[in-house]
């Protein structure tokens, strides 16, 4: 039987949460480098027992850690994240030019066919790639150079590059997205990088149909349709189907479309979900009721998942790495929140179980399907 | 042989209990000590200061007999009783206050 293992980031150490196919009863282990923040884990698609860690502090910086046996020990990989050249400045909160300055890995994607090269999204963003297990980090420079990359500004959470997406039929295409410039997509394995943001409407910046300056949250796709691209922007739910050419928007009708995560169901390309979140200045679910959303109509559909979940008095977050998928026959879906909860469920979000009730403020979620 | 304090996140990464003892040639300077704290201990390179610019990090401060050292040049001597092993180099981290 297959087993699952769940990756949780928290803001004070790592924690790892395993089961059988069951997914009934779950061990869980950590923390893991307690007292650091762990802003992502991620395994490789090819070698699940790589896994490679973000853990970092306002104190001592980045690291990075690597593990080859399943999160049970880890190696220290390299920490040297230096921007490739001089690397000039972008747009500061009082509108002056401030210099690019690293602070942080926000996630880590491993490549799809290498258990030693991945990929870290950076503040100030950037992306790096390693060849060598972690070792060294290299930019791929072409995206803080694209010609709108002196105007990107942050957002108050920083100006973070917080998701990676390859894809799967063309490993050279990726998608990225920061806090606060918008989505950009390379063709070409990171040389070159062409800003994706159009038909994004965001009333908060100048021009809302500006080429850059979206506060996009997340994007997920299905990787069997890796066209078809969902965004939750800061508010706004939205929806490409052209990898990201166009975008149009598929709220529909859910409370509220503010909200961090989204992800897809493993074998439902059309069946997403979301965590609606009353406002950018009230993060918490509205009604202090916790509801994942689904669509099983790629939006504008949406019913409220509640089974499980506290449907009074509460007043958690859940945060943009803070939900996935497992691939078993019947999907699992798992998101952390900042109140330390880790919710899964084993029938694609009908109902729910709290697998760990109280870890630190859960950053980041990541299931991974075990042979 | 110079002595070395440094913030308990910091040891549980070297694998290190208390004190840190180094060896360092001449007069020991801040930068001297902490070249040779990195040369032992590879894995604190970039947890005390930036690399390149091997500035402090902000929220670190280094102490040495009750007196902050942390704005003093990098290549200034450290005090006679560091040197002699008689009081250790501190580095410490900011409180988070709250």
């Amino acid at each position: 039987m297959s087993s699952v293992r769940i990756l949780v980031g928290t803001r004070k150490g790592a924690f790892v949460l395993t089961s059988d196919g069951s997914r009934k009863k779950w061990d869980v282990s950590g923390p893991h480098f307690g007292g650091w923040e762990i802003y992502h884990m991620k395994g490789s698609p090819v070698d699940p027992n790589r896994i490679y860690a973000s853990q970092t502090s306002g104190w001592f910086g980045q690291l990075i850690q690597r593990s080859d046996d399943g999160g049970q020990t880890w190696t220290q990989a390299g920490n040297e994240f230096a921007y490739d050249g001089v690397p000039g400045t972008h747009q500061w909160f009082d509108g002056t030019d401030h210099p690019w300055e690293f602070k942080r890995v926000w996630h880590i994607e491993p490549s799809l066919d290498d258990p030693d090269t991945a990929y870290a999204g950076v503040e100030d963003a950037a992306i790096f790639r390693t060849t060598d297990a972690g070792a060294t980090w290299h930019e791929l420079s072409g995206l803080r150079k694209h010609s709108s990359g002196h105007n990107w500004s942050p957002g108050a959470g920083g100006m973070g590059l917080h998701t990676i997406l390859i894809d799967p039929k063309n490993p050279k295409r990726m998608f990225i997205a920061i806090s606060a410039a918008g989505a950009f997509r390379t063709e070409n394995g990171g040389d070159t990088w062409q800003a994706i943001n159009h038909g994004l409407r965001s009333e908060y910046i100048p021009d809302p149909d500006a080429e850059v300056g979206h506060c996009v949250h997340r994007i997920a796709f299905h990787p069997s349709n890796p066209d078809v691209l969902y965004m939750q922007k800061h508010w706004d739910i939205m929806r490409s189907d052209n990898a990201g050419t166009e975008w149009y928007e598929v709220s529909g009708n859910l409370p509220t479309d503010f909200g961090f995560p989204i992800d897809v169901h493993a074998h439902e390309p059309e069946t997403i979900y979301v965590v609606p979140i009353k406002s950018d200045g009230e993060h918490y679910p509205p009604e202090g009721k916790l509801r994942v959303y689904r669509s099983r109509s790629g939006g504008n559909e949406w019913e409220a998942l509640t089974n499980g979940l506290p449907q009074q008095d509460c007043y958690v977050n859940v945060l943009r790495e803070a939900m996935s998928v497992d691939k078993m026959d019947s999907c699992g879906v798992y998101f952390g929140t900042t109140g330390g909860q880790v919710y899964g469920s084993t029938d694609s979000g009908d109902n729910w179980t709290a697998i760990v009730r109280d870890l630190p403020a859960v950053l980041s979620v990541e299931a991974q399907t075990l042979p | 042989m110079i002595r070395v304090v440094i913030p308990a996140h910091l040891r549980n990464l070297a694998r290190v209990e208390g004190e840190v003892h180094l060896d360092v040639p001449g007069i020991p300077t801040q930068k001297s000590v902490l070249d040779a704290l990195e040369a032992k201990y590879p894995m604190l390179k970039g947890t005390i200061r930036d690399y390149g610019t091997l500035k402090r990090r902000a929220f670190l401060r280094y102490f040495a007999c009750e007196e902050d050292l942390s704005l003093e040049p990098a290549d200034a001597p450290l005090p006679q009783e560091v040197a002699d092993g008689k009081e250790p180099f501190l580095v410490i981290g900011a409180i988070a206050g709250g």
